[in-house]
């Protein structure tokens, strides 16, 4: 059967050049980077959790690579979080507060970590991956527990001393340089996750989240992709992990708890999985919520958030995206 | 050497169910062989271990002149060795184009790039719609596979297998929970299949089987039974008594 | 006799004992993820809800001990027959991430409530006066609370297994687990199956949770807190076994109070490595069926 490449009409041409094109930039994908300069200078009081927000989104863009992308459902990923966090926050508090090597060391560390428990765990699939996903998290978290001469323990990490940026920009009292710092490494992590996503390795995820017997059919080295995706996601949650310790100055046990592993997921989920813009939309909704929560009825949190999570897997699964799409799609169908 | 595939005694059993008793089988290059036998003979247990998907118990499997028992399923894919799904096995929320498109990247190698846009491979693209211009599913090219009907999803298992550009094709039952209407194009499109390539054809049709194959092998609890032209097949008394009794009912 | 092996000796003994309360806590879960197909990340909810409720009516209201606990018991089973019913059902057997996500969200809703209604501390527990103190038993002076767990414990996990040979519902149960549609073709009624099962499980964690209360501080945070050690003994004993969880939560116990007094340093660290191992080398876990 030769591959006939004639194409009989200029509809399917333009068809096959939109497929072949997905990639390219759409007018909303500015979106997000407007609403976040925008916020900058309305909300000059907030900047500190701002750039929380913006760190936060890094961390989500990792998992969403792994769960929606490539279809690894992950309870553990609070582990490269908090080994980045630690990595950046150990160094600074130790005499290296260079931050910007300090995010390197973190994207190392917690890659190597994210490679080496992925080359053991991800043959497994289904309950038992997910525990030891849980079991991986767990297992640093007593090891940062117990190791708490160096890393503080339940008091958390005291004594990081961050140097200003490139030597000239000095962390403030209102949190410019934080959002700034973390508003550039946000950007160059997007620009990161979208190449891959948009890329035929990106889209062979998709194939392993879809049906990974068929990859196996169709020639693919399925683990080894895995690998890679969770190395890379791993890298990814550990540069959010050292911006939230530099920016704060501060690393408690927390970072690796199974509560921070559970809110990223819910907090990915609330936008939307496997859609790249899920994370832009998500962590900003939970953590602007929870914080005027905070304000208000601080204990209670965690019943209500609980609650919408049960609403929205009932009735709203996709998230906001989700909802966005469906409505979208019924608009269309009344036209 | 026009030997595609061949197995040398080849055996599997879970516990005490032997599913493959010491098979020793022969696929020509450029073969349309049949493989039939009842319901659970042991047929997609055969093309599991052929394809890799199953580890044999003992015996030999060869490509052409190559020693593949050892061989993990992507390997042997990569030699040419691919197979379809008795159950859809697609990639169900993306699209048609998508799916035979994934199948090429692989086989050209270039699916591990991270860096490049997927779309930048336009060739990769052309060929994959071409292949479903051939199979006739250009029309549904950006249909998510769950809105296909399922005639159509199986006839998108085959491109899918196409895409591989395979030296050994082994279909697992293509037609089956197919409606009868459009059985007949499932039959074209095999009938189509370029003449190298050697195609093993696991069947319950019998309509399709005698059709398609110029050779039948019958496998009755994991062993072979008989083996031989389709007219001898058709009046053998053993086969006749064991298998041939119940022809399938169109649904 | 030597420090070492009296040493030894104690923390078998509150390890067998931490270990029965565990295994009460998890046979449940291991029926749940097994017979339903589903992963009940909550379940410890249940425990803590049996905990609570039985602290209160002993604490608040003075009520007995059997009485209490019996109470507490009783409503666990009455809520997570509605919770089955109304929520529970929709996914069984269906998307994993889809029921990580409902279980997170309602662990989170268990935390809120329980702050709301009890504040964040650890609710007290006092046994009653029989079984405080020490008790002389083989020359030792031992625990008696605790000793009466080991008992208690032995008695319901013998009954339990008992039950699930020699009774109707038992044979449904072990039928069920091994092949479902099977069971189905059979006449065996599932969906009466699952809620007894769910029930029952439920149940027991609630047992669990309230004879355990002084080793499992009843606090918000329980189902969050001890979630990884149930999942331990579920996926290491072997999905859908009841007796497999048994062997894995005597290990659990007594690994983790021996790590804990021998080498406080690791403390858990260990058991999640072993867990970690076990798994690699029986992803099923050492009871479960491929």
């Amino acid at each position: 059967m030769t591959a006939s490449l004639d194409r009989s009409t200029g509809d399917d041409t333009a068809m096959l050049d939109s497929f072949a094109r997905r990639h390219r930039f759409y007018p909303f994908e500015a979106l997000p980077w407007i609403v976040a300069v925008i916020a900058f200078f309305a909300f000059s009081d907030y900047l500190a959790l701002l750039a929380q927000i913006l760190a936060t989104i890094i961390f989500a863009l990792s998992v969403d690579l792994a769960l929606g992308y490539a279809g690894i459902v992950t309870l553990g990923h609070a582990a490269f979080f908090g080994a980045g966090a630690y990595t950046a926050g150990l160094l600074a508090a130790n005499g290296w507060g260079e931050p910007l090597t300090g995010l390197l060391a973190a994207a190392v560390a917690a890659g190597a970590i994210g490679f080496i428990s992925g080359a053991v765990i991800l043959r497994t699939s289904g309950l038992t991956l997910l525990m030891q996903t849980l079991v991986v998290a767990a297992m640093l978290y007593e090891l940062a527990n117990k190791a708490s001469r160096l890393t503080g323990g339940a008091d958390g990490l005291q004594g990081m001393q961050v140097w200003p940026i490139f030597g000239v920009f000095k962390f403030d009292m209102f949190g410019r340089t934080a959002f700034l710092y973390c508003f550039a490494v946000l950007f160059l992590c997007w620009l990161i996750v979208r190449t891959i996503v948009h890329s035929a390795f990106g889209r062979s995820l998709t194939g392993i989240r879809e049906n990974v017997q068929r990859m196996h059919a169709i020639g693919a080295p399925v683990n080894r992709r895995k690998v890679l995706v969770y190395t890379i996601s791993a890298a990814l949650a550990g540069v959010a992990g050292a911006l939230i310790a530099q920016t704060t100055q501060f690393v408690g046990l927390g970072v690796l708890s199974l509560e921070r592993s559970g809110t990223i997921l819910i907090m990915l989920i609330i936008g939307g999985v496997g859609q790249l813009y899920g994370a832009f939309i998500g962590v900003p909704l939970y953590m602007i919520a929870q914080d005027r929560f905070a304000t208000v009825d601080p204990v209670y949190w965690y019943f209500w958030i609980g609650l919408f999570m049960v609403l929205l897997v009932l009735f709203a699964r996709g998230g906001v995206l989700g909802v966005w799409a469906r409505w979208r799609d019924w608009s269309k169908v009344r036209k | 050497m026009n030997r595609a595939i061949e197995t040398v005694q080849l055996c599997k059993s879970f516990g005490g169910l032997v599913v493959a008793d010491a098979i020793d089988f022969r696929l020509d290059v450029g073969a349309r062989h049949a493989l039939i036998g009842p319901n659970g003979a042991g047929k997609t247990t055969f093309v599991n271990l052929v394809s890799g998907a199953l580890r044999p118990g003992s015996g030999r499997i060869m490509l052409g002149d190559k020693d593949i028992t050892v061989l993990k399923q992507d390997q042997r894919v990569k030699q040419g060795l691919v197979r379809t799904f008795q159950i859809n096995a697609l990639f169900r929320r993306l699209s048609v184009l998508e799916n035979v498109t994934l199948a090429i990247a692989e086989r050209e190698g270039f699916a591990g790039d991270f860096i490049r846009p997927a779309g930048r491979y336009r060739a990769a693209i052309d060929e994959a719609y071409a292949l479903l211009e051939a199979l006739g599913l250009a029309p549904e090219a950006m249909k998510p596979i769950t809105d296909l009907a399922y005639g159509r999803q199986r006839i998108t298992e085959i491109a899918v297998a196409l895409g591989l550009k395979p030296k050994v094709l082994l279909l697992d039952e293509p037609a089956a929970g197919v409606p009868t209407r459009d059985v007949g194009i499932i039959i074209e499109v095999i009938e189509r299949l370029p003449s190298n390539i050697a195609v093993l054809l696991i069947e319950h049709d019998m309509d399709l089987v005698f059709r398609i194959a110029k050779r039948i092998t019958v496998l009755v609890s994991g062993r072979i039974l008989i083996e031989g032209a389709p007219d001898m097949i058709a009046q053998d008394p053993t086969v006749r008594q064991v298998y041939l009794g119940e022809r399938r009912q169109p649904c | 006799m030597s420090e070492t092996a009296s040493a030894a000796i104690s923390v078998a003994f509150h390890g067998v004992t931490l270990g029965m309360v565990l295994y009460l806590i998890s046979v449940g879960l291991s029926v749940t993820m097994g017979l339903m197909g589903f992963v009940n990340l909550a379940h410890g909810a249940f425990a803590m809800a049996g905990g609570y409720v039985m602290t209160t009516l002993m604490n608040r209201w003075s009520v007995d001990f059997p009485l209490a606990l019996s109470v507490a018991v009783a409503v666990v089973i009455a809520v997570s027959l509605v919770l089955e019913r109304v929520l529970y059902r929709r996914f069984y057997g269906g998307n994993e991430l889809d029921q990580v996500l409902l279980t997170i969200g309602l662990i989170f809703m268990s935390v809120g409530a329980a702050t709301y209604i009890w504040g964040p501390l650890a609710q007290p527990m006092r046994p009653p006066e029989l079984l405080r103190g020490q008790i002389s038993l083989f020359g030792r002076s031992l625990p008696a609370y605790r000793t009466f767990l080991i008992l208690c414990g032995a008695i319901i996990v013998t009954l339990l297994w008992l039950a699930l040979e020699r009774t109707r519902l038992g044979a449904q149960l072990r039928a069920a687990v091994d092949n479902l549609r099977m069971a189905e073709t059979v006449g065996i009624n599932t969906s009466r199956l699952f809620a007894t099962a769910f029930a029952l499980g439920s149940g027991l964690a609630a047992l669990g949770g309230g004879l355990g209360a002084d080793l499992l501080a009843i606090a918000p945070g329980y189902a969050l807190d001890n979630l990884v050690y149930f999942l331990i003994i579920v996926a290491v004993g072997g999905l859908g076994s009841i007796r497999g969880p048994f062997l894995a939560a005597l290990v659990v116990g007594v690994a983790d109070t021996a790590f804990k007094y021998f080498v406080p340093e690791l403390g858990a660290f260990f058991i999640y490595a072993l867990t970690m191992a076990i798994l690699l080398r029986f992803p099923n876990g050492i009871f479960g069926r491929t």
